[in-house]
């Protein structure tokens, strides 16, 4: 301690006078000029865009593959010269589904990395602790990854933009589907106990009120799901609406055969991808169960192809773009939602014309979002009301490893909008598999 | 021994002694002093260094003034402790509570933080009673239950605290003062992440000031004769349990703090966010650092946070795709604790004092 003190004091007066030599130069604040500033991670030649996914820990199985994706159809767009002439770079980081982690790389993408917008970004509980943030920086965060509500809140959060179909439309649909097809069942709801399960609820017991016996929700994390599968069982449940993530489609299988329960299940979208939930069973079963044979017979929706239809022309296409420019595994179906999202930015960069800016991006998806083709089965609510993603789901059997459409694609609003049939055709992929979206003027 | 005295250095020491008369005498101000040229150059490293350094170091300042807490419970008073995320977790959660979502709390933010400390130091006089009855594991073992059941409770009070998704939290506005004082000094406005950083390390050179006088105190030196011999302190007097519940509430209140400044710095308080990840994080922080050591806890935290997004970009450097780089980073970090552990147990604080003990004397 002592014989630090001659450091000390050399510290003390090297910093003193940096100090001082600093306050020199602080005089009157210059007016803010009006010059053509450059836009963050916009050059000539490139644009830089951001993601944050759970690449590590519970949440990586299937969600780690969506950036894969993404960045397969970028590197596609890229070698296709790119969009105005610049090349997509696309920087993801991992957040390990902590929020924490998130605030932290979200600072590192728009601060360190200096990217334009974010895009994609995965998670309700991730990405709500970085809205405010990109928000208030004026980031553009298009296209979340969630469902949740939380990005259909143009007054709060211009910059943000949800993409998928939220819960509660999904749960409308479903909710119809089930009053329809099957009136004399006795309805349980198996919840996720957040924005998921809550918003979905809202939507089954617009059509389900008086079907519904028993609403039993889960704590993600708890992967012990016996007392909620056993009071459905007890209530008498016959059919069972599910909306949960893919492992605890596969805890709730477990479950309710070791209960030899066996109501019909229907579970959302986002809990039913048999690959994952196959390759989960047989993780969580140790062996016992080797497939997503558990699944058959098991209702569910779609709004983007998949895997299991390689002639649908988008699926194609997404092959193509994989063969090409994909890294190490197969095409899955969380890939092919990476790609459908980066389709949906590339569109939105070609929207905001040759000189992108960050507001004329969001400007962009507000005037023309509602107009995008693309993979999914109906249109993005887009306007400069609402930030909503795409309005409709169709609800479709498993069966035999691939999927049965049971119904036409269904769309529907929040709220008490009622559900229709959609009226477009289905989008044909265009030739060179890249869109072409005019500049909103 | 014999080999000390005729080394010239320990002759040296009256001579430099005298020639440096200004220095405070007292422990208090010699603390204060380090302070203050800590307070300058935190002031020049915050203004010489980009946005996202600053948000690092706002990120750091959270874990250093958690780990600096718990160097006090396990370094110095020996009682292991898995709670301290869950610690930090009631302190982000009242701060959340009373800012509000808008930031139109009632209270100013100091307050604010004071309270969340206060009652953080409440749990923990709780958890400490309880605590001073149990030793080694039987203590992991309690800790690790607070650990795991504190996030449960805010997914069990979901409408107040927000469930699963958890509380957002406003971030602080610049204040006008602060922001005039910075334009004076350097010439440019404040961000908001700069402002965060003064606000964490402003708050970490506080702690870091009381918890050194405390060490250096009575209470320190009571603190340590309870770790190294229970019955020889108690033979001399020392009420064991007083004294353990003490480290226990004054390690709680600097969670309870760290767990204010990161609900600010954050802006959202969910319970995936203070898992038992966040507990052993600490624990690595304060052992790879340096048990016992401030400056040992201050080494633990900028690794915490310096080197996950280091090995990243190596990583993506060295060309591997992002996943595999993000993979890369837990990997080294259990290398890291690993070659820790087995080749320097005292921790980084312990090396250097190894190298620089071959140049002088410390005391």
């Amino acid at each position: 301690m002592k014989a630090r003190a001659p450091k000390v004091r050399n510290l003390c007066a090297t910093l003193a006078a940096a100090l001082l030599i600093s306050a020199c130069g602080a005089g009157g604040r210059p007016q803010e000029g009006g010059g053509t500033e450059p836009q963050v991670g916009v050059t000539a030649t490139s644009v830089k865009v951001g993601a944050h996914f759970p690449l590590t820990g519970v949440a990586a199985p299937g969600y780690s593959e969506i950036p894969t994706g993404t960045k397969a159809y970028f590197d596609f767009v890229n070698a296709a010269g790119g969009v105005h002439g610049r090349q997509i770079e696309y920087v993801f980081r991992d957040d390990a589904y902590n929020p924490t982690q998130t605030s932290q790389v979200v600072n590192e993408l728009v601060l360190q990395d200096q990217v334009f917008a974010i895009t994609g970004g995965l998670g309700t509980p991730t990405h709500s602790a970085v809205l405010d943030y990109l928000n208030s920086e004026g980031v553009p965060d298009l296209f979340v990854s969630s469902g949740s509500l939380l990005w259909d809140q143009p007054q709060e959060n211009p910059m943000t933009f949800g993409w998928q179909p939220d819960y509660e439309i999904e749960a409308k649909i479903i909710g119809q589907y089930v009053a329809q097809n099957f009136p004399q069942a006795r309805v349980g709801l198996f919840l996720q106990d957040d924005d998921l399960g809550r918003d979905a609820e809202i939507g089954a017991r617009r059509y389900l009120e008086s079907q519904i016996v028993a609403a039993e929700r889960y704590t993600p994390g708890n992967t012990d799901v016996a007392p909620q599968i056993a009071a459905l069982q007890a209530a008498g449940a016959d059919l069972v609406i599910g909306f949960n993530v893919p492992s605890y489609t596969a805890l709730s299988q477990l479950q309710s055969l070791r209960l030899n329960y066996r109501p019909q299940w229907i579970y959302s979208n986002i809990g039913s991808d048999p690959a994952l939930v196959g390759s989960l069973l047989a993780r969580f079963s140790e062996g016992a169960v080797t497939d997503a044979g558990l699944l058959e017979g098991v209702l569910t929706t779609e709004y983007l192809p998949g895997v299991d239809n390689p002639d649908n022309p988008w699926m194609q296409l997404f092959q193509r773009v994989w063969d090409a420019h994909g890294g190490e595994g197969e095409l899955t179906n969380y890939r092919v939602y990476g790609m459908a999202e980066a389709y949906t930015f590339v569109q939105a960069l070609q929207a905001a014309g040759p000189n992108p800016t960050r507001e004329g991006i969001v400007d962009a998806v507000e005037r023309s979002g509602a107009t995008f083709e693309g993979p999914w089965a109906a249109p993005f609510r887009y306007s400069a009301e609402r930030h909503a993603g795409i309005s409709g789901v169709q609800v479709t059997r498993i069966t035999g490893g691939t999927t049965q459409n049971l119904t036409p694609v269904l769309v529907t609003d929040n709220g008490d909008a009622p559900i229709t049939e959609a009226t477009e055709e289905p989008a044909q992929p265009p030739a060179d598999g890249i869109p072409d979206v005019q500049p909103v003027s | 021994m014999v080999q000390q005295t005729d080394r010239p250095a320990t002759r040296a020491v009256p001579v430099r002694k005298r020639r440096f008369r200004w220095r405070p005498r007292s422990t208090f101000g010699r603390h204060g002093l380090a302070v203050l040229v800590a307070l300058v150059a935190v002031v020049l490293v915050l203004e010489l260094t980009s946005p996202f350094r600053n948000s690092q170091l706002a990120t750091m300042s959270y874990y250093a003034i958690a780990a600096a807490g718990l160097t006090v419970l396990t370094g110095l008073n020996g009682q292991i402790s898995l709670g301290h995320g869950a610690l930090m977790a009631v302190g982000a959660y009242t701060t959340g509570l009373l800012l509000g979502p808008e930031g139109d709390g009632a209270l100013t933010l100091p307050l604010i933080m004071l309270i969340a400390a206060a009652v953080t130091a409440l749990v923990g006089a709780v958890v400490g009673a309880a605590a001073a009855r149990l030793h080694g594991p039987y203590l992991a073992g309690a800790t690790l239950a607070l650990a795991v059941a504190v996030p449960g409770l805010a997914i069990y009070f979901d409408h107040t605290l927000g469930g699963e998704q958890g509380l957002r939290i406003a971030s602080p506005e610049v204040p006008g003062w602060f922001d005039a004082t910075i334009y004076f000094l350097f010439a440019h406005e404040t961000p908001s992440a700069k402002y965060l950083a003064y606000l964490g390390w402003g708050t970490l050179l506080l702690v870091l000031l009381l918890l050194a006088n405390l060490m250096a105190g009575r209470v320190g030196r009571v603190w340590r004769a309870v770790r190294d011999d229970e019955v020889a302190a108690e033979l001399a007097g020392i009420r064991l349990g007083q004294v353990r519940v003490l480290a226990f509430v004054v390690s709680a209140a600097c969670a309870g703090l760290a767990g204010a400044v990161l609900g600010v710095v954050v802006r959202l308080a969910a319970p995936s966010g203070f898992t038992i990840v966040l507990s052993l994080s600490l624990l690595t922080a304060v052992v790879v650092g340096g048990l016992g050591s401030l400056t040992g806890a201050l080494l633990g935290s900028a690794l915490l946070v310096f080197l996950p997004p280091a090995v990243t970009n190596l990583g993506i450097g060295a060309g591997l795709d992002g996943t595999q780089a993000a993979q890369l980073a837990p990997f080294v970090y259990g290398v890291v604790l690993i070659l820790v552990m087995l080749l320097a147990p005292t921790g980084a604080v312990g090396v250097l004092k190894k190298v620089s003990g071959r140049r002088r004397r410390t005391r």
